[in-house]
């Protein structure tokens, strides 16, 4: 009995000790930036076997019958309410930095533009996946219209909502303006849109009205709702925690392609 | 007085030279796959606990329940308390204190899908357990691949591990599996080779990695746009994450047998045979 109790003890204080140094590990820099190597690896290999490879498009039968709205619900400044209020009627998205010709849109204009619509699959980091239809114009339409200058690297997405975090994710959940950034290859991809209608209906707010940005070989987390403007630059700095993302800031991978 | 006998008679059996059994490519990518595997799986079932329920299909959420046929949930039970529930289709189990609800590090408990002493990190951080993840899944596919080139150039899978179609008898799989129930171990020159059910063991948890792999890149929506024959060959994303949740329990299933088998059999020689690769064969019956 006394052995017995023994050796499980001693078995339950090795397991905890495993484990407790597991989790020392992994919040050692060294080992932070050793693990972090493979974001790199994984990126290269996935731009080499398709750089301009397209997300699958599935037909309407393919569908989701409820499109899970994640993140930011709904966004709670004075400015955006008195927005959505007024169906966006003089919201404008302005595109600037790093451009020829900075811009200023309103929907109409975005509406006006040249149109893609696709049925693509939303792949949350979490886990899950929803299909659905999007609609709206290009962005590298729009880009080519602003005349991104050749020391451009990242389209940035500022977005209007200030976000919490997701307690299914865990880790870092701390307050911050939501953004987040593509490049070049990504923000000229054919099917990387500002999508302004979702299954053929105006952008919802849960959803992210009045624009999404579309970028459909990524996780969710990429793809910014609420996008107030969007801005080329050429590194990170100045933003959040330098990451290039909110949820970069807070740990994921800023290559969202796994 | 008795008689002094030296210690070696009556002790030590004598000396034996030993087999040599596994080959240095062997011994390091299986070591180094156990590590790999161990850190796959923990980081795995954190990243599994963000979202605990899995579909059949291209799609599935939380209200696609018609498309669910896994979760891992918790509910109030009739104390008041949280219990934890564990659905496989049609069946409902009550998994508190190890599914759906279990004690965290400090003793509270907690709603969550695997308990904290499975996970990496023990803490929920899926960000964290990602990261882990997907490092030692280039480990794993790099590992293997060069145990697979190896075994193919040498011979060796062909030779030792892949089944001979006459092996695959019944009356020799049946004669097998007799000689493990009643753990009679292969002795002398017998032991110089696998048996068959050794080696569908050893060929099959080869082929659940590789599935393991490919489900993994499905889920990649990434990779799933440059290779869109995979997601096309397992019926979807959301079924590419079922078979990948199936594959990681069938290796875990594997891994249990094996270690079993690896004490029964004589646990000190069986390890140092893939630590040095020397192997005691036994005295022949």
């Amino acid at each position: 009995m006394t052995i017995l109790t023994r050796r499980s003890l001693v078995t339950v204080g090795a397991g905890g000790l495993l484990l407790s140094g597991c989790d020392k590990l992994s919040y050692n820099p060294k080992m932070v930036s050793v693990l972090e190597s493979a974001e790199g690896a994984t990126e290269r290999w996935q731009r080499l076997i398709g750089r301009n490879a397209l997300a699958r498009e599935y037909t309407e039968a393919d569908m989701s019958p409820v499109f899970k709205a994640n993140g930011s619900r709904s966004v709670d400044t004075d400015e955006y309410l008195a927005h959505s209020e007024s169906d966006f009627a003089d919201w404008r998205l302005k595109v600037d930095g790093l451009v020829a010709r900075p811009l200023s849109l309103s929907l109409a204009q975005l509406r006006a533009a040249p149109q893609r619509t696709q049925i693509t699959r939303h792949d949350c980091v979490e886990g899950w996946s929803a299909i659905g239809k999007w609609t709206g114009p290009q962005l590298g339409h729009i880009l080519k219209a602003a005349g991104v200058l050749s020391t451009a690297r990242y389209a940035m997405f500022l977005c209007a909502d200030n976000y919490g975090g997701e307690a299914s994710k865990g880790g870092d959940q701390s307050a911050g303006l939501y953004y987040e950034s593509i490049d070049m290859v990504d923000a000229f991809h054919p099917q990387t849109i500002l999508a302004h209608t979702m299954n053929g209906e105006t952008l919802t707010v849960p959803h992210g009205a009045p624009l999404r940005l579309r970028v459909e070989r990524q996780l969710g987390y990429k793809h910014a709702k609420y996008v107030m403007g969007i801005r080329l630059v050429d590194s990170f700095k100045g933003f959040g925690a330098g990451k290039g993302g909110y949820w970069p800031d807070r740990g994921y991978e800023w290559f969202a392609g796994i | 007085m008795t008689t002094a006998i030296p210690i070696s008679e009556t002790m030590a059996p004598p000396r034996r030279p030993l087999f040599y059994r596994h080959a240095l490519l062997t011994r390091l990518t299986h070591w180094t796959n156990v590590l790999a595997v161990a850190v796959l799986l923990m980081s795995g079932l954190q990243i599994f606990n963000a979202h605990p329920g899995l579909y059949w299909g291209q799609y599935g959420a939380d209200a696609d329940t018609d498309k669910r046929w896994f979760e891992i949930g918790a509910i109030p039970g009739a104390d008041g308390a949280m219990a934890g529930k564990t659905r496989i289709g049609p069946l409902m189990f009550d998994t508190t204190g190890v599914l759906g609800v279990s004690n965290n590090k400090d003793g509270v408990s907690t709603a969550i899908g695997f308990p904290h002493w499975i996970t990496l990190p023990s803490v929920r951080d899926l960000a964290t357990g990602r990261r882990w993840h997907f490092f030692f899944a280039w480990v794993l596919i790099l590992n293997g691949l060069t145990y697979l080139i190896g075994g193919i150039v040498s011979g060796h899978l062909r030779k030792d591990v892949v089944p001979k179609l006459a092996e695959l008898r019944p009356l020799n799989i049946a004669h097998d599996i007799v000689s493990h129930a009643k753990l009679q171990f292969p002795k002398g020159e017998d032991a110089k080779r696998y048996h068959i059910l050794q080696k569908l063991a050893y060929s099959g948890v080869i082929v659940l990695l590789i599935l393991m792999v490919l489900t993994g890149l499905t889920m990649s929506p990434s990779n799933d746009a440059a290779w869109h024959w995979l997601s096309e060959m397992f019926g979807g994303r959301q079924s590419a994450r079922s078979i990948h949740f199936i594959a990681a329990w069938s290796i875990v299933a594997f891994v249990i047998i094996h270690v079993l088998m690896v004490l029964l059999a004589g646990p000190i020689n069986q390890i140092r045979s893939m630590i040095t690769g020397r192997f005691d064969l036994g005295d022949a019956a």
